[in-house]
């Protein structure tokens, strides 16, 4: 069997709120592979962040894991205490986030901050854990990276920040880095670089890594495993290229639809008609139901289990039969 | 000027002073022309002037320097008294709709206010018609008049942006990244609502992007930009199937392609960092961060010149 770095295993998290539970992730299921980079993808509000912060247990109140696993090689993670959780980040897992700004300290010097990582994680003296970063920077495409070890936050390019992100990320060599959307707020040609970047990181250090991204470019470009989520669930699951030339869910395909349009010469741009429901209020039934041009009487009725149509492509749809 | 030009943009640069010495130079010397009924878009990464473009083209920002000239009209500098019927014509949505939108007003308020300062309509009760027009005109209903901005989507919120930029019949709008703030499926929404109000209307847009994937659907021209200078400048088809600017190449190349099937072996990275429109490099201002740069490159600075049927600004196709 294939050696797995993380595995979840339905994983539901709601949000307590005054108007009622709102089921951000619901009975989620996934293996991340040794050296393998899955991708998670959705359009926003569907329950990517919060997958990611389930595993990392960094959900904000009034959060709460519900039931589920979530086990890191064999350590399952819920079990710990917040102490022993904290070991956890930085040293097994990892996450960076979209906006670097929002978790650098903007009154620090960057390479201070990672160099407290450093001396956090490891009796090292603090020459030692000097030479470290500096040595990670390069390993990150920071050019200068003695001279960036004495910037602000403030003083380098977003580019830069998410690669100082990276950096902390990376520096006690986590089995696993959970990236959410982060490219999402570069530009095409600095999210290039740190697509590539973490393309390496994978292929030299065999770093496990979560690719959170509402992009299908992005997750097309790097993952070996795609998971689409709607609505707080997965809707569906394949090996990439699986997913990419198959696509079986209504939701899937229109997404795909409707980012292949953007590049054909055509009147009219295809839709997924609709909104996304809302999570307090789901319907009984398939939450895509409501904008699916496929729907049938027993979608309205129960939510479709997910269900494997070939090997290793799962979809969670009553219109999608059994092809093997 | 030609009949068919609606905006004339000529040697039009924007700086912000930053302290007695330095400035930004956001917009540097840059001269286009926007067709009537026509989508030009303006792409380019954050930071290159798009914005500051778009608003000194329609007198948000004063520039610097150059002229803008609406029909036969020389705008730019006008007093306001004689502005105020060109402003009408020209107007701007934004990309966050949140953001630009009064949460305490209701959606009727939002939409009626441009018609009340120009006291379009005769009675309280003509103007919530028109407002109701307005409105289905973005593919929203008479239902939606008395709610407030916080109650909509992302989408919906940028209908009524649309709504609130034709309510008085211009026939300009900036449309600056008004899908960026969007996800995918409802940015096809707006994309299709914009291209279908500009042909009903026979709008013309200057349309703003910093993502190259979403303006191929909408533009008749493209026009891309770096450090506050225009780079090409084209028929949308030319620039996308034969780009020739080093820069915009990167640009297109950059794009990830939802088809595992053509992922790259190895991209096609730019070098470098983005230099600074504070202290923009001599010459051709890419020249820092192009693969093909010479010593002409560093200390001449290239000119838009027409090659290959578009306009283009690099010493590469220098005769
Ligand atoms: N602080 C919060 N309070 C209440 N609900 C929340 C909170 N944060 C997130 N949610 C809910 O969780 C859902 C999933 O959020 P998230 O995982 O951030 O989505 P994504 O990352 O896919 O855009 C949201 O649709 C929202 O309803
Ligand atoms: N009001 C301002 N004061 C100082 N600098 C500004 C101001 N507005 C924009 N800039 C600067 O001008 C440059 C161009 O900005 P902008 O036009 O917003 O770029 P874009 O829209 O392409 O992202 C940037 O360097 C930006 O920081
Ligand atoms: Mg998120
Ligand atoms: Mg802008």
């Amino acid at each position: 069997m294939e050696k797995m770095t993380l595995q979840v295993n339905d994983l539901c998290t709601s949000f307590f709120t005054d108007k009622g539970e709102i089921k951000a992730v619901n009975h989620v299921s996934f293996d991340v592979p040794k050296r393998s980079i899955i991708g998670i993808v959705g359009e926003s509000g569907c329950g990517k962040s919060m997958t990611a912060r389930s595993v990392m247990r960094l959900l904000k109140y009034p959060g709460k894991i519900v039931s589920g696993s979530i086990a890191i090689e064999d350590k399952e993670l819920t079990a710990l205490t917040e102490a022993e959780m904290s070991n956890v980040r930085g040293e097994e897992i990892s996450m960076i986030f979209q906006e670097p700004m929002t978790s650098l300290n903007p009154v620090m010097k960057v390479g201070k901050q990672v160099q407290e990582v450093v001396l956090l994680h490891r009796k090292v003296t603090k020459q030692e854990a000097k030479k470290e970063v500096i040595r990670i920077f390069e390993k990150v495409g920071i050019s200068e990276p003695e001279k960036r070890y004495e910037c602000y936050p403030h003083e380098l390019s977003g580019g830069l920040r998410q690669r100082v992100m990276i950096a902390m990320a990376m520096i006690c060599r986590p089995k696993l880095l959970i990236a959410d959307e982060p490219t999402t707020a570069l530009d095409v040609t600095v999210e290039a670089q740190i697509l590539e970047l973490m393309k390496n990181l994978r292929d030299e250090i065999g770093t496990s890594i979560i690719l959170i991204s509402h992009n299908l470019g992005v997750v097309a470009e790097l993952c070996d495993y795609v998971h689409v989520m709607y609505a707080g669930r997965i809707v569906e699951q394949a090996e990439t290229f699986e997913l990419f030339d198959n696509p079986k869910h209504p939701y899937t395909i229109g997404l795909m639809n409707a980012v292949d349009s953007l590049e054909k010469k055509q009147g009219v741009l295809d839709t997924i008609p609709g909104t996304v429901p809302n999570l307090l209020d789901l319907p009984e039934g398939c939450s895509f139901e409501p904008r699916c041009g496929k729907r049938c009487e027993k979608c309205v009725e129960c939510v479709p289990e997910l269900h494997e149509i070939a090997p290793g492509h799962l979809v969670r749809c009553h219109a999608c039969g059994q092809e093997v | 000027m030609q009949d068919n030009t609606l905006i004339k943009v000529q040697d039009l640069s924007v700086e912000f002073p930053l302290s007695s010495k330095k400035k930004v130079h956001a917009v540097s010397d840059v001269s286009l022309e926007v067709k009537e009924h026509e989508v030009l878009a303006l792409v380019g990464e954050s930071g290159c002037g798009k914005s500051t473009l778009g608003k000194a083209m329609i007198q948000l920002i004063k520039p610097t320097a150059g002229e803008v000239s609406f029909k036969d009209a020389v705008i730019t500098n006008m007093p306001a008294k004689a502005f105020r019927d060109y402003r009408r014509q020209m107007q701007i949505v934004f990309q966050d709709p949140y953001a630009s939108l009064d949460p305490r007003m209701s959606v009727r308020d939002i939409i009626a206010e441009p018609l009340e300062t120009y006291n379009v309509c005769a009675t309280p009760k003509e103007t919530t018609e028109r407002v109701v027009e307005l409105l289905e005109a973005v593919g929203l209903s008479a239902d939606h008049l008395y709610r407030y901005a916080h109650q909509f989507s992302g989408g919906q919120r940028q209908r009524i942006g649309i709504a609130r930029a034709i309510a008085l019949n211009p026939s300009f709008i900036v449309c600056d990244e008004p899908v960026s703030a969007l996800d995918v499926s409802v940015q096809n929404q707006i994309l299709n609502l914009l291209k279908d109000l500009q042909e009903r209307f026979g709008l013309t847009y200057l349309f703003i992007s910093h993502d190259l994937s979403v303006v191929r659907f909408i533009a008749n021209r493209v026009c891309v930009m770096f450090l506050g200078k225009l780079c090409e400048l084209g028929d949308t088809e030319t620039i996308y199937t034969n780009p020739l600017h080093p820069y915009t190449r990167f640009l297109l190349d950059a794009i990830p392609k939802a088809d595992p099937h053509r992922r790259r072996k190895e991209r096609m990275l730019l070098s470098g960092e983005l230099p600074s429109p504070v202290d923009p490099p001599s010459g051709c201002r890419f020249h820092t961060r192009c693969p093909y740069a010479t010593e002409k490159c560093r200390t001449q600075e290239p000119e838009m010149k027409p090659v290959e049927g578009r306009m283009v600004a690099c010493h590469l196709y220098a005769e």
